[in-house]
């Protein structure tokens, strides 16, 4: 088991553990249906938190409302000290600049090839780099996710290892201080899987990231967490470090952690 | 088994009636407002990109990409269409003229036809097709894919940089493929002149100009403008707010032609109705 995995609830090294992400009471619901009743999380500094969950349970839900793809319905999100509720559109911007998103399906762009759809964030947000700064950088993501020879390529002629590995990419191209992973190796094969889990443990150490990992893959969970958040019906089930959940008695998570 | 008192019998049946038709008055009650909602929605998605047309940071890259791929869309469909439709006003109106002996009317009238009503209407439904349904399918599975949200989340304006650029790209394309239409209608309609008769190029040109006036070619240029604003909003309104399901992504490119065929006509016909007024 190596460095990450041991780690505790609150990340070896940080006295004072600086909060990056603060929900308290999210209530989320569509038509008369409520997905998420009463969750209350926090995401520190530097951690990897993997929050657990079955189908449907509202994980995907749950980071949509962090960058506000979502409007949640009652309770309060604090990202990086700014509440969510207060933000403007050239506010929520800002903030979405320090955030990286990998959706479930990678969400390349399909008319772009893959230089053009790393390239796209970059020339957003860091408008002021030049031509040569803007290649540097795209070869430097593309080499710390194993993709060097794939810049010229078409989202439709990858794998979908590769479109999650290139998205992946994306996101990291403007250094976000936050990552959120939505349901990062699903549709993959074990091998892939764990190539993904621990190329998200590599970002965390390269990139100094703190992340959200929404997912139902045990392994991917086991491989990338330093905290662990069970949700189910809509609340908080179980929080802890992943000795806890393996340990437990309760048939939830036991159902998890065959 | 129970025979009914015939009081209690017509009352009950009175009494499920009742219920039906209330069941009936909820249910279209509940249509009427769904379809209010939706009309509703559609203009507040106009008044959205409308502002966002005129907001800093205009995508003018994606629009010349967005123009170029509309001309390279439709500009060989567009080109047999204008042809053939100028060639067979001409061959099915020739007859009707020589009856009266006015064949020398036929590039005149033929003309007037292609630039008035013919060019523009056919151009705009062939883009209807083409073009309203291709920014529905390809929005709507950007939207499926995610690739929306994924826009947004990185910090880019999917309106300003997705619709406004199509919207503004139709809206400069469609008129000037119906010019192109019509040139070559009026060609077509040479050839067609020339398949029974002789007549050179120069005749046929001042024949076929010399009925033209401000009234034909204004209006029917001002109209193309309204007709590719509105194939280019519904196609992008519809894949735009396409739903999650893969099918969604089949049921906005449909419904983009159908309901921008639909406009299309509806604004010519008011079209027809103020240039007749002036």
């Amino acid at each position: 088991m190596n460095a990450i995995q041991t780690a505790t609830v609150v990340p070896a090294g940080t006295e004072i553990p600086e909060q990056v992400i603060e929900i308290n009471n999210l209530r989320k619901g569509f038509g008369t249906e409520d997905v998420l009743v009463d969750v209350s999380l926090k995401l520190f500094n530097g951690e990897n938190l993997v929050v657990l969950g079955k189908s449907g349970s509202g994980k995907s839900v749950l980071i949509k409302c962090i960058v506000r793809l979502l409007e949640p319905d009652d309770g309060t999100i604090k990202v990086l000290g700014e509440d969510l509720s207060t933000l403007n559109q050239k506010g929520l911007g800002e903030l979405r600049k320090k955030i990286g998103f990998l959706f479930q399906s990678g969400a390349l762009y399909d008319s772009m090839t893959v230089r053009q759809n790393l390239e796209f964030p970059l020339r957003r947000i860091k408008k002021n780099l030049s031509q040569k700064e803007i290649n540097e950088k795209v070869e430097e993501v593309l080499e710390n996710v194993g993709l060097s020879d794939a810049l010229n390529k078409m989202p439709s002629q990858l794998s979908g290892g590769m479109r999650k590995r290139i998205s992946l990419a994306r996101t990291l191209v403007v250094d976000p201080k936050i990552m959120l992973y939505d349901e990062p190796t699903t549709g993959l094969d074990p091998v892939t899987s764990d190539e993904i889990s621990t190329l998200i443990n590599d970002v965390q150490k390269k990139y100094k990231t703190s992340s959200i990992i929404i997912t139902h893959d045990i392994e991917c969970a086991r491989t990338t967490a330093n905290r662990i958040i069970m949700l189910l019906d809509g609340e908080v089930y179980k929080e802890g470090g992943l000795d806890e959940f393996e340990q437990s008695a309760d048939r939830s998570i036991k159902s998890f952690f065959k | 088994m129970k025979i009914l008192n015939p009081v209690i019998k017509v009352k009950k049946i009175a009494a499920d009636q009742s219920v039906r038709l209330v069941e009936k008055t909820i249910a279209k009650t509940i249509e009427a407002g769904n379809f209010l909602t939706n009309i509703a929605d559609a203009f507040l998605f106009v008044t959205k990109v409308t502002k966002e047309t005129f907001s800093r940071n205009f995508e003018f890259k994606e629009f010349l990409r967005q123009c170029f791929q509309i001309g390279n869309k439709t500009l060989p469909l567009i080109s047999v269409t204008g042809l053939i439709i100028g060639l067979v006003l001409t061959i099915q109106m020739r007859p009707a003229l020589l009856s009266f002996g006015a064949v020398s009317l036929l590039p005149g009238m033929v003309t007037i036809s292609l630039i008035r009503e013919m060019g523009p209407v056919i151009t705009a439904l062939i883009c209807a097709g083409k073009i309203s349904s291709g920014m529905g399918a390809e929005l709507g599975s950007m939207r499926v894919s995610e690739q929306i949200d994924a826009m947004e989340v990185s910090s880019t304006n999917p309106l300003r940089f997705l619709v406004v650029t199509r919207v503004l790209a139709a809206t400069l394309m469609i008129p000037l493929l119906v010019i192109y239409a019509d040139a070559l209608g009026i060609l077509g309609c040479w050839a067609g002149a020339n398949i029974r008769g002789d007549v050179t190029f120069v005749l046929f040109f001042s024949q076929a100009f010399g009925h033209i006036g401000f009234i034909d070619l204004i209006p029917a240029l001002v109209k193309t403008f309204f007709f590719g604003a509105v194939i280019g909003f519904v196609g992008c309104y519809k894949g735009y707010t396409a739903g999650r399901g893969t099918e969604s992504v089949g049921i906005a490119a449909n419904s983009a032609v159908v309901l921008a065929s639909l406009l299309v006509i509806i604004i010519d016909l008011v079209a027809v109705q103020i240039t007749d007024m002036i």
